[in-house]
């Protein structure tokens, strides 16, 4: 008989358990599976509606080993200030952490009064945005989070538009307005950076917010066996930074050793395939690269180790 | 047992106190936001324990109770007209994750145009959620409601929301005499609350799950089974209610003098008040006129009320709301009720008292009168004759 050996740690991350019907190479459900593998079990998971929750829970099939509730798009931040407010109340939040969960449309968009209520009233829950760029569940339409020139349903390339013509909302810093202790951004592209936030964020009482860069495949049009290396671009070009802040200051930024150019991350998506197929393409590229070089002038992405 | 004179807010708010919920969700709406300030002041002061949450919006406030319900705890919310509109999405959800949420809806109409003032439009949107729904006649059955209205939801037979619904100012800012019961008979009255299923890592459980077509049929079945059995269960809370506070809550509905009525008026909320003294003059008169207030009105209980109705030949519907493009609410749903019986009835339907609209004798007479001369359909009543009313 076989006995497979597996380490505790990688034990943990059948909290998150296999058998889901997300599409291979799915970022979101990568992501989710590193945060409750850094989470452990002692924890209330609260979800919006979305691919995750879709993917994760068809009843009666769960995904789910920690206990996880799902209601409705806009209000798993609301969801979850109730469950910490129950936990406060009976006195059991020593014992429980709370996470709650969302992709970018429930979090920046249509959840964003809900998440906004919940950090300025200090509720102790981690805010986990799963940021892939768009709404995916409903087929790749552009969200706040849709980054400059992405093509989506809602936001098409074509005679006269190179794509979505919106900046991507600079959601942390909105939920560094609220005076919150920890805010972070993280990627599927680097799991152990992404373990060390959520143990860290979860060490820290009161409201936390991480963002977390997860591919969609589907909706990005690249090869599924491209999220990781995609992630690792999105950092190395500068377009999504890896940084920290605790009470307002910036005590990590992952520095870039060597940067890459824009357009290495934007040839392998289709979602970006106007881009050099079209004279305008030209234009938007400088853009979006001009997008990367405000990041890592600003967060010091290429600035010398003290 | 104390009879103290005090505004029906604060009868709900001190009923509610009573009931001991851990969590409290609200945000301020017009005529709803008296109830939460009493609330704030007993936490504030300590002489109540409880995690109230100020939140952002009702949308919010109702998805906070609905976590915290799912989390353990009894939890309570309110609101009134826009608020209740707002938080409709969520009730539906609330009822279909069977969390036995209370809330109040203080009675307000919906804009446009705007206004402040009170009719049955707003809790009536979400009749339709899966929510058990009681009408108040007055601030004491609004207190005694509250306890019946935890008792019933928690109830592991029926597991679903229940709304005590009051009429905005009529009922919420007018100060009466209420019998406020002692804690101990509160507690004699309504257990603690024991969840089914809690959010508890110890015993990791998923809710709020994705249903295929091949289940969804069966979960909404399974709450019509719920909102059927929680009939007899609301009876049995009804009896027991006169057992433990000395005094009736009757739950269903009331029949008020009609022995040997022949005409019967149906109407919910204050203005059966104001129908039971219309009744009274025309028996004086001589006249066989009786009134059934309804006051559980989701469940529909459709048998009783079809037996407590049945002697009567003509039946006057008053509703305090509209469908648009249909009839009033409840007179649509009594008058099904006799579709196809025997014995032919005149069953007449009228719309009252929207946005706040005096509901006086005189409406009241009016529409008994415009009943004798035959069965109407929605027929507004009271409608100013100065306006020019065919204008688009």
């Amino acid at each position: 008989m076989l006995e497979k050996k597996v380490s505790p740690r990688l034990e943990m991350s059948h909290l998150f358990a296999s058998g889901h019907s997300a599409c291979s190479g799915c970022g979101e459900a990568l992501a989710a599976r590193l945060v409750l593998w850094a989470a452990g079990p002692d924890v209330i998971a609260t979800s919006a509606t979305g691919c995750l929750e879709v993917f994760s829970s068809n009843y009666p099939n769960s995904a789910w080993e920690v206990p996880w509730i799902h209601s409705l798009f806009e209000n798993s931040a609301a969801i979850a200030s109730g469950v910490e407010a129950a936990l406060r109340v009976t006195g059991k939040l020593d014992q429980v952490r709370v996470i709650a969960q969302a992709g970018d449309g429930g979090t920046a968009d249509i959840g964003l009064q809900a998440l906004s209520g919940m950090l300025e009233r200090g509720h102790d829950v981690l805010f986990v945005c799963y940021d892939n760029e768009a709404y995916m569940n409903t087929g790749v339409q552009r969200s706040g989070l849709t980054p400059l020139g992405a093509h989506t349903g809602t936001s098409p390339s074509g005679q006269t538009s190179s794509g979505n013509p919106n900046l991507k909302k600079d959601m942390p810093q909105i939920a560094l307005a609220h005076r919150i202790p920890y805010v972070a951004t993280a990627s599927v592209g680097y799991p152990f950076d992404l373990e060390k936030k959520v143990k860290k964020a979860l060490s820290i009482r009161g409201p936390k917010y991480m963002q977390i860069f997860s591919n969609c495949p589907l909706g990005w049009r690249h090869d599924p066996s491209e999220t990781i290396t995609l992630a690792k671009l999105a950092v190395e070009t500068g377009l999504f930074p890896l940084y920290e802040y605790e009470d307002g200051q910036l005590v990590s930024a992952r520095r870039i050793a060597s940067k890459k150019p824009v357009e290495d991350y934007l040839r392998p998506q289709g979602r970006y395939g106007h881009l050099f197929a079209q004279e305008s393409g030209v234009e938007m590229v400088a853009r979006i690269q001009a997008q990367a070089d405000v990041n890592i002038e600003r967060y010091g992405l290429m600035a010398k180790k003290e | 047992m104390a009879r103290r004179i005090i505004e029906g807010s604060r009868a709900v708010a001190e009923a509610v106190a009573l009931c001991k919920p851990q969590v409290v969700a609200a945000y301020p709406i017009t005529p709803q936001t008296h109830i939460v300030h009493e609330l704030a002041q007993l936490v504030a002061d300590g002489n109540l324990k409880l995690e109230f949450v100020n939140v952002e919006s009702e949308h919010s406030a109702a998805s906070v109770v609905l976590g915290a319900s799912a989390t353990g705890v009894r939890v309570f919310t309110s609101s009134s007209s826009q608020g209740l509109v707002l938080m409709a999405e969520v009730l539906f959800n609330i009822a279909g994750m069977r969390l036995p949420v209370v809330l109040a809806c203080v009675n307000r109409a919906v804009s446009a145009p705007l206004s402040i003032w009170t009719d049955h439009q707003d809790s009536m949107v979400v009749r339709d959620a899966g929510i058990l729904q009681f009408y108040s006649e007055n601030a004491q059955e609004a207190a005694d409601l509250t306890y019946l209205a935890y008792r019933v939801a928690e109830d592991h037979r029926v597991l679903l929301p229940a709304m005590v619904c009051l009429d905005g100012y009529v009922i919420s800012h007018a100060w009466e005499v209420v019998d406020m019961p002692e804690a101990d008979q509160v507690d004699a009255y309504l257990p603690p609350f024991q969840p089914r299923y809690r959010l508890d890592p110890t015993h990791p459980v998923s809710m709020g799950m994705y249903a295929e077509p091949d289940k969804y049929l069966e979960a909404r079945y399974m709450v019509q089974r719920a909102m059927e059995r929680s009939i007899g269960i609301i009876q049995d809370a009804s009896n027991d209610f006169e057992r433990v506070f000395g005094r009736p809550c009757p739950g269903l509905m009331e029949e008020y003098r009609m022995e040997d009525a022949d005409t019967v008026m149906v109407a919910m909320g204050s203005m059966a008040s104001t129908a039971k003294m219309v009744v009274d003059q025309h028996r004086e008169s001589g006249e066989k006129l009786g009134l059934l207030k309804l006051i559980t009105y989701r469940p529909f209980p459709e048998k009783l009320l079809y037996q407590a109705l049945e002697p009567a030949s003509r039946v006057v519907v008053l509703d305090k709301a509209v469908s648009l493009g249909a009839q009033g609410p409840l007179g649509t749903e009594v008058r099904s009720m006799f579709l196809g019986q025997p014995r032919p009835r005149s069953v007449s339907t009228f719309i009252l008292g929207l946005g706040g609209r005096d509901v006086t004798e005189s409406v009241i007479d009016d529409a008994l009168r415009k009943a004798r001369r035959g069965q109407q359909t929605g027929e507004f009543l009271d409608l100013r004759s100065d306006l020019d009313l065919e204008e688009v």
